[in-house]
């Protein structure tokens, strides 16, 4: 277990159950901090040089087993932090983001498994990225925080999880970009993970999803209120990085979904009002959605995190997919979701076929979902009851082998 | 109750083999190839029921439809692929086994034998499509869409360019094989055919 410090109090037990929550909620849950700040403790970037010292914000839910042999890893995606089930108080009205699947008696059961969360580093939900202050200038790091990779987050969780005085997870679970830092567990790490559950991923980031994401960038960098990324105790480029979630909200949906959801219908007129104001509901739907999305998230993390799932390609420099893989010891269920035209599923199925080519243990399923790309935020009954077999049938042939 | 159908299919599994089920169902015949036989095996099955099924099993399962062919698996990856009992139900009976053995080395198809007497009889006799234990179903709810004899089968594999390796026959799954039948496009309710190409 490494030497770090906590910056908040360890309470006992890390959830308070069910304190003015749902049954089957993971109950009123706190963010928590680690700030990796001693030597031996910098972490070395891929694209070169090292962040240090730099800070961990997680969660947990459920209780990790004497044996330690509970562990769950759960990976968020473009958008998401550590915050992934339960409540942060008894009033508050939005659970963790993937409160579908985690909690007593749910697809992940708390009553069961020991889950951790964590936000990924470059982020701006706790954990160090571009709005954290640089030690070098006092002042936010906006564009001078370097390139993060998917493997540098990795390697970032690896030291969480050490402080956690924990060898091997039981699994690594998530999707889009959380299904990439799976695979990266999976492919860097071979004998720290036992199970992975990539959802909606990609072995590489394909073509028309760098495309999305280099709109999404043009949009915040063009914002004026964006200065080079230095725009922190001003304002900030809202405009920018809401219509970036725009175009990328657009991504996670699918032409059936939108239809449904939508149609035609006009907001809060009865005839077009022949202007540029928000005629369409999914006009007002998506202002709305790049509103929200100002409030909550950073412009510059925006930009670092496009990037680093941009730069994944688990072959850079390991050879072909079927070689990258010839270390893998975890077992893996990869689930596709059939309208997803982001990560359609021959992308998932061509992860599959890697593994299988070197025999690996490996399942595949496709939810039938027109839910688009988001279906692996929404799908419980599709997805639950298999990944909980999967990580029920993977835990009776758990074997620690930490090296 | 162990099936009789699985232990002949299990005989001509060699020890160790690299398997592939198709319409594995709930994974029962390769839980019992992998523990009687070694063999490194996985399934290929539709319904969500019988892959969760497979997966609580700790088995190797790919969601899949059979009339979509076998594009996701690479020629010769297979020592053996096995449809049991499932080849009347596919849309493409003919595309199925021509992937079988692109493949698997071999191929083991089980399927029912609609020229058994009793079904021959039924038919003959009092005029109706035949309703057994093996094809229990009424002709309008049948998910049996494509029936065939033993006889049938052999002209399949002539046509297809392959090779019968072996062939047996049963009177039921529950049943042990009869030593030798006499006409088993006659007497045998099921029959196990193992092909290859030639």
């Amino acid at each position: 277990m490494t030497a770090a410090k906590s910056t908040e109090r360890k309470e006992i037990g890390d959830v308070a159950m069910g304190l003015g929550a749902d049954a089957g909620s993971a109950g009123i849950v706190r963010t928590k901090k680690v700030t990796f700040d001693q030597p031996g403790q910098e972490l070395a970037l891929e694209g070169g040089g090292t962040l240090a010292p730099f800070t961990i914000a997680y969660e947990t839910y459920g209780k990790l087993s004497e044996r330690k042999d509970n562990a769950i890893l759960v990976t968020h995606a473009l958008s998401g932090d550590a915050h992934v089930a339960g409540l942060h108080g008894a009033r508050d009205k939005r659970p963790g983001w993937w409160d579908m699947m985690i909690g007593p008696g749910k697809g992940l059961d708390t009553d069961k498994y020991f889950v951790i969360s964590s936000n990924v580093i470059g982020g701006c939900g706790g954990s160090t990225g571009p709005a954290s202050e640089n030690p070098a200038s006092g002042r936010p790091y906006g564009t001078d925080f370097p390139i993060i990779t998917i493997p540098d987050m990795v390697n970032a969780q690896v030291m969480l999880v050490d402080h956690l005085g924990i060898d091997k997870l039981l699994a690594a679970v998530g999707g889009s970009m959380g299904g990439m830092q799976v695979l990266e567990w999976a492919v860097a790490h071979p004998h720290r993970v036992h199970l992975c559950v990539p959802l909606a991923t990609a072995a590489r980031q394909p073509t028309q999803a760098i495309a999305f994401n280099e709109v999404g960038r043009q949009a915040i960098m063009a914002d004026p209120d964006w200065r080079g990324g230095h725009y922190y105790g001003g304002k900030s480029p809202a405009k920018g990085l809401g219509v970036a979630r725009m175009i990328g909200h657009i991504t996670y949906l699918s032409d059936a979904a939108m239809q449904e959801k939508f149609g035609r219908r006009l907001r809060d007129v009865h005839d077009y009002s022949f202007t540029f104001s928000a005629d369409f509901e999914v006009e007002t739907y998506l202002r709305h959605q790049g509103l929200s999305f100002t409030n909550r998230f950073d412009a510059n993390t925006y930009l670092y995190i496009t990037r680093a799932i941009d730069y994944f390609d688990l072959t850079r420099r390991r050879g072909t997919l079927v070689q990258v893989f010839r270390d893998v010891t975890a077992r893996f269920l990869v689930l596709g979701f059939s309208s997803d035209w982001l990560h359609p599923p021959y992308q998932l199925k061509e992860i599959v076929s890697a593994l299988r080519a070197t025999h690996k243990h490996v399942s595949y399923y496709e939810v039938e979902s027109h839910y688009g790309h988001d279906a692996f935020l929404l799908e419980r009954e599709k997805m639950e009851g298999i990944i909980a077999a999967f990580l029920a049938s993977g835990a009776r042939t758990f074997v620690r082998q930490a090296g | 109750m162990r099936r009789i159908d699985y232990k002949l299919i299990e005989d001509l599994v060699p020890q160790g083999a690299t398997v592939l089920d198709l319409a594995c169902g709930d994974g029962e015949l390769l839980s019992q190839l992998i523990r009687d036989k070694d063999v490194r095996g996985s399934g290929v099955e539709l319904s969500k029921e019988a892959v969760e099924a497979c997966v609580g099993r700790g088995l190797s399962v790919f969601h899949g439809d059979l009339d979509a062919g076998l594009r996701d698996f690479e020629d010769g990856s297979h020592d053996v692929v096995i449809l049991s009992l499932s080849l009347q139900q596919l849309r493409r009976p003919r595309m199925i086994v021509r992937e079988m053995v692109r493949v698997g080395d071999t191929a083991i198809v089980s399927f029912p034998n609609f020229a058994h007497w009793t079904a021959r009889a039924q038919l003959f006799f009092r005029g109706h499509m035949p309703v057994s234990r093996e094809l229990p179903y009424k002709w309008w709810d049948t998910p049996n869409i494509h029936l065939c004899t033993i006889s049938d089968f052999r002209t399949l594999c002539r046509e297809e360019g392959l090779s019968i390796l072996q062939e047996q026959y049963l009177r039921s799954v529950n049943k042990p094989a009869p030593p030798r039948v006499v006409a088993p496009n006659l007497m045998a309710r099921i029959a196990i055919f193992a092909v290859t190409r030639s």
